[in-house]
């Protein structure tokens, strides 16, 4: 299952670093951060919750970059 | 400006003015200390919190952390050593500066790039009791009835019930040429009703129609990542603790060995400046933020002239093309049969033209609609009587009361008159008149008229070789072939075999050398897919050639191709640039620092100033309109 969120950060790096705390999330197949259009593609895991995975990779990526935000 | 935009360039402002004042108040010791942490803390207080929280939450190597130790290690130096606390406030200044630069930039090209895109219609209009009502394009129905007005959008794919009009077709195909529309006629989301009213019965939602497919595409392009992007994510993960280390090393080692090893006075002030100066040059944004603004930037120029390419790896890879092969009808020709040339005549080629329309007047064959289409103007049918069509020959007829025959050399064979054979290509239509023969008509599948330019424009651009693969018999192929310049050709092929060329194709070629296919995307979908990079052509509306090509060009015109390519050239040409320079400059401060003659305002420029440089390069890439 995939599914795009909208989010918002402020460089380009702290994108990437986001993307990388996605991916490492339990739960998550596979993540990509689009700076440009500030949308994050997440491909979940088969059986998985998608609500309640993304709490968890929200939680990861304010960890990376305390000025991140992902609108769930 | 946002409003997070507005505040930071008031902290900006504030902190600036506080600091050149400053340097007129004569004050020493612990109080110029404490008033110079005025306009420090103003404009660094967010980056010191950001460091202590990216320490709270073990990820260490960021721009925050190195700011903020660049900084406060300034400032120390400044209090022991000098009292010069400008220094440690400019640096920060200017790394704020800097990400307001960067933050506005690409919050500007963001805007400017969706804007070129911007082909979304908001709104659909439903009649309902003779009243006009504006309804979400998402939530019409298909088979439901819409009105589009002068001036508005056409919000969903229909058929047009009723009224006729002039499109402008330039948002999806990047062609100001304008499209004629009529009652029957098949329309597409996304085209500007110009000129009468239409009523058009939907045939899709509104997310499956041509507009919101587009958007789709454009939109994520960027994200499949290019192996430049990939290589400056890993680079930016690597480089970051190196430069850490490398300044922490700076600072201890050197002191120590003049100490200990030759004996001179350790100088830790100097070296542990130099260190600093490590710090601020090192921030790798520059490159990260570039590479993908090259990209999107480039993608986005690209939708704008009709050109869309499906990802930023794409883009990459076309810009490596060296090798085109096309597919021949409907690519390279027209695919549509028309009236080539007329020879042997003795009367006027258009009595000819006119005596061959009207004999074939009453039958709707291609062929007889393509000689009506030559002949051009309104039949007169009450001139014709007597047709008779005999079957596999052709027809006879009387025209004005003379006998006309079209057909054949079989019809010409039963009528005994003597014909003159045709060294063309096509399908040939014999005339007879009064019984006599008056010439013949050669009616054939026409090169598109840009065909031949487009192949000469494409070895321009550095292709090296342009293959030709059809089913079509190979002596019209040959023809085509060498009337375009097409440097080989590969004909009666079926499908299957044009997937099995293009392996052969791939297998000889370089690495490094790309081959492209274009096709029309009507059965050589496979082909699309197997080939490095697929490129549909004359697309719009198509959508299994939008699904199966990289590269999708939203006409049908053929110069497009040589002309996406020098996009993906430039565009790239950009991305190397960007990293080059960045790259470059950063190394030749990092080395100057290292020996002491960059100082701290050097290192700024390292990082701000080459950031700036890259991201209006980038920008660069959004104009591809005179390629």
């Amino acid at each position: 299952m995939k599914k795009t969120y909208k989010i918002d950060v402020d460089c380009a790096n702290c994108a990437n670093k986001m993307e990388q705390a996605a991916k490492d999330t339990a739960g998550v197949k596979n993540a990509v951060v689009n700076f440009m259009t500030l949308k994050m593609n997440v491909e979940f895991e088969e059986g998985q919750d998608a609500k309640t995975v993304m709490q968890e990779v929200r939680k990861n990526c304010k960890k990376v970059e305390d000025d991140c935000e992902i609108f769930l | 400006m946002s409003r997070k935009q507005k505040k930071m360039l008031v902290r900006i402002l504030i902190a600036a003015a506080l600091m050149i004042a400053l340097n007129f108040v004569p004050v020493q010791g612990y109080v110029r200390f404490a008033l110079y942490l005025v306009p420090y803390l103003i404009i660094g207080y967010d980056i010191l919190i950001k460091a202590f929280k990216g320490i709270k939450n073990r990820q260490a190597f960021d721009e925050s952390l190195l700011m903020a130790i660049a900084t406060i290690g300034a400032i120390a130096i400044a209090l022991v050593e000098n009292g010069d606390y400008t220094e440690a406030i400019a640096v920060m200044l200017f790394y704020q500066v800097g990400e307001w630069f960067q933050s506005y930039a690409v919050g500007k090209s963001r805007r400017n790039i969706s804007e070129l895109m911007d082909i979304r219609p908001d709104y659909a209009n439903i009649e309902t009791d003779g009243k006009l009502e504006q309804v979400d394009p998402d939530e019409v129905e298909p088979g439901s009835e819409i009105v589009v007005q002068p001036g508005e959008k056409v919000p969903i794919d229909g058929i047009v019930t009723e009224g006729s009009s002039t499109l402008n077709t330039s948002a999806l195909t990047g062609e100001s040429i304008p499209r004629e529309v009529e009652t029957g006629d098949e329309i597409l989301s996304g085209c500007i009703n110009m000129t009468g009213v239409l009523r058009i019965r939907t045939t899709k939602e509104f997310g499956e129609s041509t507009v919101s497919k587009i958007l789709d595409l454009v939109e994520n392009a960027s994200s499949r990542k290019s192996k430049s992007e990939e290589f400056i994510t890993k680079f930016a993960r690597i480089y970051t603790p190196a430069v850490v280390y490398s300044a922490i090393a700076l600072a201890v080692l050197p002191p120590l060995v003049r100490m200990f090893g030759v004996g001179l006075p350790a100088e830790w002030g100097t070296w542990i400046y130099r260190a600093l100066t490590f710090l601020v040059i090192s921030c790798p944004c520059a490159l990260v933020i570039s590479i993908p603004l090259s990209f999107f930037a480039g993608i986005g120029g690209a939708s704008n002239a009709g050109v869309l390419i499906k990802g930023s790896n794409y883009m990459e890879t076309l810009s490596q093309t060296k090798y085109v092969v096309f597919d021949k009808t409907g690519t390279l020709t027209k695919g549509v049969f028309e009236v080539n040339a007329v020879h042997h005549n003795e009367m006027a080629r258009e009595k000819l033209l006119e005596y061959a329309a009207l004999a074939e007047s009453a039958s709707s064959h291609p062929i007889s609609k393509s000689l009506q289409r030559a002949y051009g103007k309104e039949l007169d049918r009450s001139r014709v009587k007597d047709i008779k069509e005999i079957s596999g020959n052709g027809v006879t007829a009387l025209v004005d009361g003379i006998p006309v025959a079209a057909g054949n050399d079989k019809l010409m064979k039963k009528l005994g008159i003597e014909y003159i054979d045709c060294h063309h290509v096509g399908t040939i239509i014999h005339m007879a008149i009064d019984g006599k023969y008056a010439g013949h008509i050669v009616i054939s599948d026409i090169e598109k008229p840009h065909a031949a330019e487009a192949v000469r424009e494409l070895k321009a651009s550095g292709v090296v070789k342009t293959v030709m693969l059809t089913g079509d018999i190979d002596r019209v192929a040959r023809q085509v072939a060498s009337s375009i310049g097409i440097d080989q050709v590969y004909s009666e092929l079926l499908p299957e075999d044009k997937v099995a060329k293009v392996e052969e194709l791939l297998a000889e070629k370089k690495e490094k050398e790309k081959l492209a296919f274009v096709g029309d995307g009507i059965n050589d979908a496979p082909v699309l897919t197997r080939a490095d990079i697929g490129i549909a052509m004359g697309a719009m509306g198509s959508d299994a050639a939008i699904e199966a090509a990289d590269v999708v060009l939203m006409d049908d015109d053929p110069l497009k191709i040589a002309k996406a390519i020098r996009i993906s050239r430039k565009c790239l040409r950009i991305v190397y640039e960007n990293i080059w320079f960045a790259i470059g400059i950063k190394v030749i401060c990092l080395i100057l620092g290292a020996v002491g003659i960059a100082n701290m305002w050097l290192a700024i420029f390292a990082d701000v100033g080459v950031m700036i440089i890259a991201v209006l390069n980038a920008i660069r890439a959004l104009f591809v309109k005179k390629l």
